[in-house]
């Protein structure tokens, strides 16, 4: 009857919450077994899609002719935008993503048409056949030249308090500047990919590499003309996202349901690399203008912030995105008047997307370089002007705790984060240190930083913040879990296995965990806004006390005793005064015929947003962190190399301590690679030169700090009612790198004796240092 | 002549006919053979995602290396034994213990890459005897494999511990199986592979590879496919006939003899790199940073030159130490200096039917007096945007000598000569250096491109004379944050 055995009757379960596990692929992932979207079988009438891309960057198309790609060896379809019989639009909001452009390429890379054949590689050459004739139009690449001929996707967007102008005119001191940041690539190791197996009338399945199967359910449907309900998407696990799963899945998805259905075979879209980084989007760059006043302490009095994007040639998420690099403009400071505008710049290149911090890094650089700043023109350890601004802590009586946005900050544990980390890390003796160092090395030249992070956790619009679940205990005692997130690596899939493990006390290799699949829960978020084990572990911890609800009111009711002397201790139920294996209790409960299975539901709560008066609550709640970065650079070549981090970041009370490391490890590395050595580069004519890791350069393992220190805030516990109160953890981290180019910048300040603010860029290259170490020797000789 | 390729997958006899000869070895594994755990990551060797052990024997014994399957030409396996991240685990479903570890210290998140540092864990194991690695070397032995989301921390905490778990039972029974199997695949046979329109031959002695040549002179030689792979996979060229050098016996000794060190152009970075070492060390250390483990042990040194790039590292360090190319056309040498044989972007030296055969390298009196840089944005696994390479020799303070050369700063590898002619006969002073900076610009007018601007290009290879004079008397702690004498970064200590 029980084929699995009973649990074990020991005190503590394996896989409890707040207790370190591995991730629960690991085993496959080292042995190859874990599947990704390529590597499922396929029948051998398996068609292979080529997307062939645009290589103008604004121009009309006035002719072009497939009859040649049809007629090639192997091509079984060709489809363009006239094939669709729905809406031509893979947008997320905007309807603004054509499937296949139409008449008019506003990107050098946007699909023009798919060819499908048997192999990639026949479909590939046939769609060298076609004949395209263009007519140039007038092309924005850069945020300059959008700005300069006022190409803007909507007008200026603008959050503000109190009068930033005046106080700034009124202030002691005032600085300004401009700052520009590049954009990153996301290189997930896994390219986008979709497989789209047809079914009988509408029907299709489509496994898709996505962290938003629902959109991408509702993308094809939209695009086959069909009812969602014919459309069913599934994912095991990506080969990593970072955001560039968010929206990118909707083109190859929809291409191979649309050949699916067109030929009634199994279709495929497996982008290759330098396919892959031409046509997705990236994050976006930006400039970032800025006039800040401020008195002798550094207390900064008032900013504004003028903030362009490059958002490419539609909308995706870039206003949601360009939203939240303004909502972290402030980061952890309190700005008493404030303005910040938002530019969002309409170019002709790929369009920007989600990325890892969506906006909010960019928005928290600009703020970090400012204070930076101050500090320097006043002498001072910029850790005291991060000092003197920091919002005001959580209970503090103060009226400094309110953000540029109205919300009122009742979270904030900086300054406590911030002193533990410099005690742990000496900073105050190293930066002494560094700096006598640096006098007697005249070619290498150390630095060292400290940058603090508060990132608003919640998705701003504030619908998406709903999730669901889907829980089943069946009649072996057996559980099957699903919930509407996405594993993308991160390691959700075990966080919520062990939320599920906890409440029923049972062992979590219990917990058969399964794949996202928009037939089991319908209508759900991306996996983004770090919201995945917030709203998903909240959704599956609804689905579990149902059933053991049920459970509980049918052993009172079974055995004459109150609900309330009933408790779940591992592996077993005490009913009163007996002790029932959990297995005997599920199978009795079966027989008495009680629902083993339950859906589950969570919306955020608190949370309001009125972006009319650029006001609200967006936030649930602040997740918080601080690193300490030391560096070295070469001042004859500019190379340079990270030689210590050191990192305290808050996670509430960890759902998994080991998980949680290593997304404050991968981000922190992630945030410092894209600040240094991840430089992307368009020609002049908007074709991407960096479209392959041999011209993109991510950290290798080598660039890892040989010395990195990464603890958990022990004190950390969610003050709102999350998830066992942990907090979320997939973004915040990777804006600890900003430390790493913050001490880039006070090694090259060191050639002219700490005297003139290096002003660096970002990515901040060996070319970059190199430039401003010139620039610095030049000024100061 | 054998009109099929043998090798061994995973233990089993794999024949391969009638296929086109570009086929790639991931695309093999993973179309044909349905073994999906190797993953395609780029398709030019730069991520690893792809790795996989190639076994051969070597004077007898066994020898494994890491390389990327996504362009490695299948044929190229003749005689040779894959392994794949499939074969790792033993009998019952044991995970090896570079598996083990990377489990156990949480190594892998999303997963994709995984299986490629599990194979460059394997070499390395296998290697090394099952000992763990230290981390200087964990980060050579890793550096070609990319992975977005851990940090490394983790995966170098594997590395190193590895070693500490028992080692596999089945590993003895399964080499000796492997070593009898490569036995059992050795022939001298030149083995060609043909589809309809593709044609791929793999001689095994000079003669035979020099009768093919003459008979195809516009054949493409392929040694370790570093390049040559990257037309198929990413510039998708359709090459008719191609020769592989890799099994002609003889091209890739390395010798050294009458103060010259002779290099097989089939030598591969990793065959030389040791011997390079005891020479010059610093071009030990350039070559450690060429590539990675994986690109080191396909690509050869002579395929760096033979191809004319003016990004490739080895020829500026090696016109800076006065090499000699040792071309061959049939039975016929001839010799050049390496300078010459670089006439201009795309074009060298070299007529039809004629190939490189070998590099001679005179010995230095003082190793110590040559230096290379490699100059990239990150520092390994990059191409360079300025390489430069100098040898200055200095007599009762005054430079007798100079020969500089600089890569990624023209259409070919060139030796600075106006800056070189500033430097000879004067006092080998810090003022001689700054005089001669001006002298560039005679010399170079580089471009801009994606590594680097024009700018950069000119100031760095200015300030690498500079540090090239400072490293003739400071300790290279003082000026290098990387690699051979650098302590700076953790104590590492190269070559």
């Amino acid at each position: 009857m029980l084929d699995i055995p009973a649990a074990k009757s020991t005190e503590t379960i394996a896989g409890a919450v707040h207790s370190d596990h591995r991730h629960d692929s690991g085993h496959k992932h080292v042995s190859g077994e874990a599947i990704y979207v390529d590597d499922i079988p396929t029948p051998d009438n398996c068609l292979n899609i080529y997307i062939a891309m645009s290589t103008h960057a604004h121009a009309k198309v006035t002719h072009m002719d497939v009859s040649a790609v049809r007629h090639a060896p192997g091509v079984a379809v060709v489809l363009t935008a006239t094939d669709v019989p729905g809406e031509n639009d893979v947008s997320p909001v905007n309807g603004d993503d054509p499937v296949f452009a139409d008449g008019e390429v506003l990107c050098v890379g946007q699909s023009l048409f798919a060819v499908a054949a048997d192999t990639i590689q026949q479909a590939r050459a046939a769609a060298t056949l076609a004949t395209i004739t263009y007519e140039d139009l007038p092309a924005y690449i850069t945020i300059d030249e959008a700005m300069e001929a006022g190409s803007l996707l909507e007008e200026p967007y603008t959050m503000a308090r109190g009068d930033a102008a005046s106080a700034i005119d009124g202030a002691a001191h005032s600085l300004s500047g401009r700052f520009y940041l590049g954009g990153q690539e996301h290189f997930y190791l896994e390219g986008q990919a979709a497989l789209a197996i047809p079914g009988e009338d509408d029907d299709v399945l489509v496994y898709s590499s996505t962290q938003h199967p629902s959109e991408v359910q509702h993308t094809v449907g939209k695009v086959l003309g069909i009812p969602n309900n014919a459309v069913t998407v599934e994912i095991r696990r990506m080969g990593g996202g970072f955001g560039g799963k968010e929206t990118s899945g909707n083109l190859p998805a929809a291409a191979a349901a649309l050949v699916a259905k067109k030929t009634n075979r199994p279709a495929k879209v497996c982008y290759d690399r330098d396919d892959d980084m031409v046509i997705t989007g990236k994050r976006h760059d930006f400039r970032i203008d800025y006039r800040v006043g401020y008195d002798d302490d550094g207390g900064i009095t008032g900013i504004e912030y003028d903030q362009a994007a490059r958002c490419g040639m539609s909308y995706d998420l870039s206003m949601a995105i360009c939203d939240r690099a303004m909502f972290h403009a402030d980061n952890t400071y309190y700005l008493p008047h404030v303005r910040i505008t938002s530019y969002r710049c309409l170019t002709h290149t790929v369009s920007s997307c989600a990325f890892r911090g969506f906006g909010g890094p960019q928005g928290m650089v600009a703020m970090e370089r400012v204070i930076d700043e101050i500090a320097h023109t006043l002498g001072k350890d910029p850790l005291d002007v991060r000092r003197v601004n920091y919002y005001a802590a959580a209970d503090e009586e103060s009226i400094r705790n309110v953000t540029p946005y109205h919300m009122t900050v009742e979270d904030c544990v900086i300054d406590e984060i911030v002193q533990e980390l410099t005690a742990s890390s000496s900073y105050t003796a190293r930066r002494s240190e560094i700096r006598e160092w640096n006098k007697g090395s005249p070619i290498i030249k150390r630095g060292l930083a400290l940058s603090p992070v508060k990132f608003g956790i919640s998705f701003t619009t504030s619908f998406l913040n709903q999730a669901g679940a889907l829980v089943h205990i069946y009649h072996d005692g057996s559980i099957h879990l699903n919930h509407g997130g996405t594993e993308m690596g991160q390691g959700l899939f075990v966080k919520v296995a062990q939320v599920a493990a906890e409440v029923f006390q049972v062992d979590i290799d219990r917990v058969k965990i399964t794949a996202t699949n928009t037939a089991k829960v319908p209508n759900t978020s991306a996996t983004a806004a770090s919201s995945g084990s917030d709203m998903n572990g909240m959704a599956t911890l609804n689905a579990c006390e149902t059933i053991k609800q049920r459970l509980m009111e049918f052993a009172a009711s079974q055995h004459q005793v109150s609900v309330d002397d009933i408790e779940f201790l591992p592996g077993r139920v005490r009913v009163g005064a007996e002790e029932i294996p959990f297995n005997k209790l599920v199978h009795d409960a079966y027989m008495a015929r009680i629902s083993l299975s339950a859906t589950g539901f969570y919306a955020t709560p608190k949370i309001h947003w009125d972006r009319a008066s650029a006001s609200g609550r967006p936030f649930y709640y602040f997740a918080y962190g601080a690193a300490v970065t030391e560096v070295a650079i070469d001042t004859l070549t500019g190379e340079n190399r990270i030689l210590r981090v050191d990192i305290l970041h808050d996670v509430g009370q960890s759902l998994n301590p080991v998980i949680d490391l290593g997304q404050i490890e991968g981000g922190y590395v992630q945030g410092a690679g894209w600040l240094t050595t991840e430089e992307l580069w368009w020609d002049d004519e908007g074709h991407l030169k960096t479209h392959a890791p041999s011209t993109y350069k991510i950290p290798a393992c080598s660039d890892r700090a040989p010395d990195m220190r990464i603890g958990l805030w022990e004190k950390g516990r969610n003050r709102e009612d999350t998830i066992y109160r942990s907090k979320a953890v997939g973004e915040p981290p990777l804006m600890l790198g900003i430390s790493a180019f913050l001490a880039l910048s006070d090694a090259v300040a060191s050639v002219a004796d700490y005297k003139t603010y290096p002003a660096l860029h970002a990515p901040a290259t060996p070319e970059c240092i190199l430039m401003a170490v010139e620039r610095l020797k030049g000024g100061s000789s | 002549m054998r009109d099929h390729g043998t090798f061994l997958l995973n233990g089993e006899r794999h024949e391969i006919r009638d296929m086109s000869p570009t086929t790639t070895l991931l695309n093999y594994l993973r179309e044909d053979q349905k073994l999906t755990g190797t993953k395609e990551g780029c398709a030019e060797g730069d991520c690893g995602a792809c790795t996989v052990v190639v076994s051969e024997l070597v004077d007898g014994a066994v020898q494994h290396r890491a390389v990327n399957a996504c362009i490695q030409f299948l044929p190229m396996l003749e005689g040779k034994s894959v392994t794949t991240v499939e074969r790792l685990r033993g009998p019952g479903g044991t995970l090896h213990p570079c598996q083990q570890a990377l489990v156990d210290t949480h190594g892998s998140q999303c997963g994709f890459c995984t299986p490629g540092f599990a194979m460059s864990l394997f070499a390395a194991y296998e290697d090394r005897q099952g000992k763990g690695l230290d981390r200087d070397t964990a980060n050579d032995v890793l550096a070609g494999n990319l992975c977005r989301c851990t940090g490394y921390g983790p995966i170098i905490t594997a590395a190193e511990t590895m070693g500490d778990l028992p080692a596999p039972q089945w590993g003895e029974d399964r080499a000796a199986r492997e070593l009898r199997a490569l036995e059992a695949l050795c022939h001298t046979d030149t083995v060609k592979v043909a589809s309809t329109d593709q044609q791929f031959f793999a001689p095994a002695t000079l003669g035979e590879f020099a009768e093919l040549f003459a008979e195809f002179p516009d054949a493409t030689i392929v040694a370790g496919a570093t390049d040559v792979g990257l037309w198929v996979t990413k510039r998708h060229m359709h090459l008719k006939t191609i020769i592989y050098t890799g099994r002609v016996q003889g091209f890739a000794h390395i010798a050294v003899s009458d103060n010259t060190l002779t290099i097989g152009a089939g030598a591969t970075y990793s065959d030389a790199i040791q011997t390079l070492a005891e020479h010059f060390p610093d071009l030990g250390e350039l070559v450690r940073r060429i590539g990675s483990t994986q690109v080191r042990n396909a690509g050869t040194i002579g395929g760096n030159i033979a191809n004319g790039s003016p990004i490739g590292d080895c020829p500026p360090a090696l016109i800076a130490l006065n090499a000699t190319l040792v071309l061959r056309t049939g039975d016929a040498q001839r010799r050049i200096p390496l300078e010459d044989f670089f006439v201009d972007y795309g074009v060298q030296d070299r007529k039809p039917g004629e190939f490189v055969e070998a590099i001679e390298v005179p010995l230095l009196e003082n190793p110590d007096q040559f230096r290379c840089y490699k100059l990239t944005k990150r520092f390994d696994q990059d191409i360079s945007a300025v390489c430069g390479c100098f040898h200055v020799t200095v007599d009762d303070g005054q430079v007798s000598s100079a020969r500089i050369a600089y890569g990624g700063m023209a259409a070919t590898p060139k030796r600075a000569s106006a800056v070189e002619a500033a430097l000879v006969g004067k006092a080998w002073t810090m003022e001689t250096c700054e005089a001669a900076l001006s002298k560039f610009s005679e010399d170079f007018s580089p471009m801009t491109d994606m590594r680097a601007s024009s700018d950069y290009r000119m100031r760095s290879a200015q300030n690498l004379l500079i540090k090239y004079f400072v490293e003739g008397t400071e300790p290279l702690s003082t000026t290098r944050l990387v690699g051979r004498g650098s302590t700076i970064a953790g104590g590492a200590n190269h070559a």
